[in-house]
Formats: C-alpha cells, sequence, structure tokens
C-alpha cells in the first residue's frame, strides 16, 4: 500500500512550494505557547485564553497566531470539521467540493464567520465544511482516515487556492498572520467552546510568517503547537522517511507531528513513552537507574534512537484524549505547568496561566524531557 | 513628589510601567509599591537609586531588574526567567521560586530567592574588583548551575532536601567565582572544569553575611544554615577549555 503518510508528507512540501513560501520555517527562540485542558470534558470559551496568549506578545512578532479547540462542533461531533484558506470563492472552492463529492458527503458548507481586523490583512477566506466520507469508497482496506488523508493532499498539492490545515472531529484550528488578539477577534474565538485549547504566538526566525506556517498544526486527531528550534531535522526526516513518511514540508513541526503519530497511533506506545523517545534521558543517567528502568530506557533509547529531537524546544501535543508539554532535555525552552480543580494549564509563562486562573493550587516547572500530561476523565 | 507612591500595573505593558518608575525615582520617590504587576518584563532596567525600593506585588516577567545599579527589588511572588541578568549593583528579593536562568551574566549586587530555582542559575556570573555579585537560593536548583561562571558567589541552602542539586553540569566551564552547596553533591554531578575544595573557617565567616540576609528578610530561623557543612566548588583551573579550540 501506498502509505498515506506519503501523500500528507507530499501535500506540505509541494504545498510551500505552490504557496511561493522558502522551503524552511522555524519557530525560533521565542514564540509563546498556552494550552488548558477541563478533565472533566467542562467547555471552556475562548476569551481567557486570547487574554493569555496576549499577554505573551513580547514572545511573538504579530506574523503569527492560532488556537486550536477540542469539542468546538458538538452538533457535528460524527463529521470531520475541514478548515480551508480559499484565495477567492471561484475557482478553487468548486474544484474542492468535487473532489470532496466524490469520496463523500458535505453536511455543511459555510463561510468560518470573521470581523475584519484593522491591523489583521485578509490573504485568505476562512471556509470549513463538515464531511462525512463513504466508508469503502476508496477500497475496502482504506479506512476514513485515508481518504481523508488523500483528500488533504489532493487539496494542498493539486488546487490552486486553497490549503486544508484543520482535519479533525470536533477540532477546530484557526490561525493567521497576526498578534494573538488580533487573530482571536478575527475569527471571534470567544464565540467557542471546548474542554481542551491550545494556543500558539509566533516569532518566526528563520522565513517570514504566512497563514499556513502559524501554529497550532494539526494532522486528523492531532494537533501540535512548538516553540523551538528542531535542530535533529534531518536525523528524525530520514527515520520517518523510512516509515514511509516523507518530510518534505520543510518546517521543523512538521517531524513533531510525525513522530508523535508514530509512535503514539502507529506503534502504539504510550504517550508518557512515546514522549519519552522524543526527550529521553543522558546515557551516563540511564546507567545509574535502578535496573528495570534502566533496562526500559535503553530499550527506548536503541529502538528509538533517531526520533530523539535535538535543539532546543518546548511542545504541547493533543489529541481528544488529552494535552501532554514536555521540553527538550538540557532546558533550553520554558514550560510551566499548574494546576486548578480539574484544569491543566501547560504555558511558556506563569503570567499568562494567571490571566486565566487566579487561584491555583499547584504550579511547577517541570523538569527537563519530563512530560506533563492531562487527560479527559 | 511623595516618598512613597503605588502604581497600578493592571494591564500595563512594561514601557508605561517602567517610565511611571523612572519618573517616581527622577522626582524623589523612594517606596515604590507595584500592584497588579502580571507577566510585565523588564521590570527596573537599568534604574539608579541606591535607596529606592521597589515592592512587586504579582509575578514579574522575565529579567526582573537587568542592569539595575542600587535599586531593591522585593517580589511577593514567583519570578520568571533570568531575574538579575547582568546586574550591577543593589538587590533582589523573591518571596517564592524563580525560573531558568537566574542570575544571568549578573556583574554586581545581590539575588536572593527565598524557594527554587530552575535550570542555570548564576550561569556566567563575573566579578571585577570591587564588584562580585552573589546568589543565594534557599530550596533546589536544576541542572548546569554556575555554568560558565567567571566570578561570584553561588550559594544553596538546600532547605528541604538532602541533595539540593541533584542534576548534571554543576559549574560546567567554571573559571571564576565559588559555589556553595549545603548537602551532598555527587561526584558525577560535577561539570567540565569544577572541582571539589574544602569548606574552612574562611569560607563559613565569607557566606555568613548573605545567608544572614536571606534570614532576615525571609523571616527564617535556622541556626543549622550557619552551622552546617557547604560543598565548596570552584574552578579546577583559570583556563578549563584551554586546549580545546588552541593548541600550543
Amino acid at each position: 500500500m501506498l502509505s498515506h503518510y506519503t501523500y500528507f508528507a507530499d501535500i506540505s512540501c509541494l504545498e510551500s512550494l505552490k504557496w511561493g513560501k522558502a522551503p524552511f520555517t522555524i519557530c525560533g527562540s521565542m514564540c509563546g505557547i498556552i494550552s488548558v485542558i477541563d478533565r472533566s470534558g467542562e467547555p471552556m470559551n475562548g476569551s481567557a485564553i486570547k487574554n493569555a496568549l496576549s499577554l505573551m506578545n513580547e514572545r511573538g512578532n504579530g506574523e503569527g497566531a492560532g488556537y486550536a479547540v477540542y469539542g468546538a462542533y458538538p452538533d457535528y461531533a460524527d463529521y470531520y470539521a475541514l478548515h480551508l484558506f480559499y484565495d477567492n470563492l471561484v475557482e478553487p472552492k468548486a474544484i474542492v467540493e468535487q473532489e470532496l463529492e466524490k469520496w463523500g458527503t458535505i453536511e455543511v458548507s459555510e463561510m468560518i464567520p470573521t470581523s475584519e481586523q484593522p491591523r489583521l490583512r485578509r490573504e485568505h477566506i476562512p471556509w470549513r465544511y463538515f464531511y462525512k466520507p463513504y466508508p469503502k469508497s476508496m477500497g475496502t482496506a482504506a479506512t476514513e482516515e485515508d481518504i481523508l488523508i488523500h483528500i488533504m493532499n489532493k487539496i494542498n498539492t493539486e488546487i490552486p487556492g486553497a490549503l486544508l490545515f484543520s482535519t479533525g472531529k470536533n477540532i477546530g484550528i484557526f490561525k493567521a498572520s497576526g498578534w494573538p488578539e488580533d487573530v482571536a477577534e478575527f475569527y471571534r474565538i470567544q464565540d467557542y467552546e471546548g474542554y481542551q485549547w491550545l494556543a500558539h504566538n509566533r516569532y518566526p526566525t528563520n522565513t517570514s510568517g504566512w497563514w499556513g506556517g502559524a501554529h497550532p498544526f494539526n494532522l486528523l486527531d492531532w494537533t501540535v503547537v512548538h516553540n523551538g528550534e528542531i535542530t535533529s531535522y534531518g536525523t528524525n526526516r530520514r527515520y520517518l522517511e523510512s516509515f514511509g513518511y516523507k518530510c518534505t514540508m520543510y518546517t521543523d513541526t512538521e517531524v513533531v507531528a510525525y513522530l508523535t503519530d508514530l509512535l503514539a497511533r502507529r506503534h502504539a506506545l504510550p504517550l508518557e513513552l512515546a514522549l519519552k523517545a522524543l526527550a529521553p534521558p543522558f546515557w551516563d543517567e540511564i546507567d545509574n537507574m535502578p535496573e528495570n528502568e534502566r533496562q526500559l530506557n535503553t530499550t527506548i533509547r536503541m529502538a528509538y534512537g533517531s526520533a530523539l529531537m535535538n535543539g532546543p524546544f518546548a511542545i504541547v501535543v493533543a489529541n481528544s484524549e488529552g494535552i501532554a508539554g514536555i521540553t527538550d532535555r538540557i532546558k533550553l525552552r520554558p514550560l510551566v505547568a499548574a494546576e486548578a480543580g480539574e484544569r491543566l494549564y501547560i504555558s511558556s509563562e506563569e503570567a499568562a496561566i494567571r490571566v486565566m486562573e487566579q487561584d491555583l493550587e499547584h504550579i511547577w516547572m517541570p523538569r527537563a524531557g519530563e512530560p506533563v500530561i492531562g487527560r479527559v476523565r | 513628589m511623595a516618598e512613597k507612591i503605588s502604581i497600578d500595573a493592571e494591564g500595563l505593558h512594561y514601557t508605561p510601567l517602567n517610565q511611571q518608575i523612572r519618573a517616581a525615582v527622577a522626582a524623589g520617590a523612594k517606596e515604590i509599591v507595584l500592584d497588579n504587576v502580571n507577566g510585565q518584563r523588564f521590570i527596573g532596567n537599568g534604574l539608579r537609586g541606591k535607596d529606592v525600593r521597589i515592592t512587586i506585588n504579582g509575578v514579574p516577567g522575565g529579567d526582573l531588574g537587568m542592569f539595575m545599579s542600587g535599586p531593591t527589588c522585593i517580589v511577593h511572588a514567583n519570578a520568571e526567567h533570568a531575574p538579575g541578568n547582568t546586574m550591577d549593583a543593589g538587590t533582589i528579593y523573591i518571596h517564592g521560586n524563580a525560573g531558568d536562568a537566574v542570575a544571568h551574566s549578573m556583574r554586581g549586587g545581590e539575588v536572593y530567592v527565598k524557594g527554587n530555582i530552575g535550570y542555570r542559575g548564576g550561569i556566567h556570573m563575573k566579578e571585577y574588583q570591587d564588584k562580585k555579585p552573589v546568589l543565594v537560593v534557599g530550596g533546589r536548583t536544576r541542572a548546569f548551575l554556575g555554568e560558565y561562571m567567571a566570578g561570584g558567589l553561588l550559594i544553596v541552602l538546600g532547605r528541604g532536601y538532602t541533595c539540593p542539586v541533584d542534576e548534571r553540569g554543576i559549574g560546567t566551564g567554571i573559571h571564576g567565582g565559588e559555589i556553595f552547596i549545603r548537602g551532598e553533591v555527587p561526584e558525577k554531578h560535577l561539570g567540565i572544569g569544577a572541582t571539589k575544595k574544602p569548606f574552612t573557617e574562611k569560607e563559613r565567616e565569607l557566606i555568613r553575611p548573605y545567608i544572614k540576609k536571606y534570614c532576615i528578610e525571609f523571616g527564617i530561623d535556622d541556626p543549622s544554615l550557619f552551622e552546617d557543612e557547604y560543598v565548596r566548588i570552584g574552578p579546577a583551573s583559570a583556563r578549563p577549555f584551554a586546549g580545546k579550540y588552541t593548541w600550543e
């Protein structure tokens, strides 16, 4: 089977070429991250996280901000929520819809409500579909996810003027080039509710920002926000290619998304171990561990040596079951976690968390490479 | 202007906040209270004034007191990264914990943290003639403590910990200054260029005044802080990487 991972990766490469972007973008020395989960599943609207992200404006430069919300579309929870950027609503839209109807049904097609912001230049038209693929339409072995990834590939590589960047069920990604509060107001983020939010304020350091390059990055159920640089990108990419992924998107955040997908979904590692593989302890530390732990860590490093991510990073990854934050193993980027009742917060700065919650019961800076995980009960 | 003034920092960006602080100091204020601080970076940056006290109610953003020369800042909360960054003179008291790179490149003055600090505390502290910076940490620190340290004193009281720096790379590349840790320090945690040295009465006297200031500010009465043994760590040589980049 021609792996669908190949498709996905190809999209990205051609995507960046199609959109005329320089091939490598990094979220550099700063960037701001804030995320929250309500473990009881209680929905929160987007107004608080907007203010929290804005507090960290110093970490961005107005060239990219975005929000991910899990639980965004309860009325269409069984449908894939597809978010696209259109350059115009004539040619690309007709071709995209033709492609979607080939493999499934469009339940709803609508412009994502936006409101003009004086500081935000509308470069694209955000559109969304609630979509259900036909079972077996791509052959008996293909899953719904395969169909979605095929569609994503097709749209992002072959349909000029269209970019599909959000494909999860009951998940919405809202992003653009702009400051956090402007992007939030543009999408009226306060009108959305969800049990889990990820937000990112970008400071691109190697190339200019663009709407598609803003975080969060989403692949079906997985979403990633990232502050830092993955300097092991080459090693990680070659490793991923051996599993059929083709990392040609030329953004380092891409490998985080694929590595998580490979380890946690395809290899079915518990999330704790998957993250340990990305940021494992040093060998000398492993040598000093109790026997059981030593063996486990040795095995992970031997099996997943090429999945190790080097360079400075702090990331939060999420799927519909929860969120996880982790830094590189020598702690070259900040990460703070805090708890208040059912809520777990993970952020670049304590002050941002305090914008969302005054009464924090427990606040701490996780050790380098040690994941903080919050799961829906 | 009154000697004591309050500034409500709610929603205020650090630039106007610092402008208000400077204006107050210029007008003769000695006691400045900042309320509702949350995340404002660079508070008191480059500020001069020996007898000025700034009370910070809330979490200050990164680089508190950077280049500051003289004032005293008292934080009634945790602090984020690099308080005391390249500070020249004055004092910072943090009634809580602090983030990574505390006292980063500090060149004078004193920083006291009641609780714990993150990674790379005291990285590249330095000293010159009468300028000798001091960092005192009440609890524990994370890895790479005193990395590339070039001068000054770094004192870890380790309150509540038997091994308060249970992490790698203590004093990696240290070529000046000294680190004192109250508690066990496993040999494997010493970084390249760092070595243990004897802790004598002379050193005990050297660090005593700073421990005393810590106890007074944070209201701690614990004689063992003065009586216990400290592990003294300093540079094994003045040029730990002499042979690394050049060959003779």
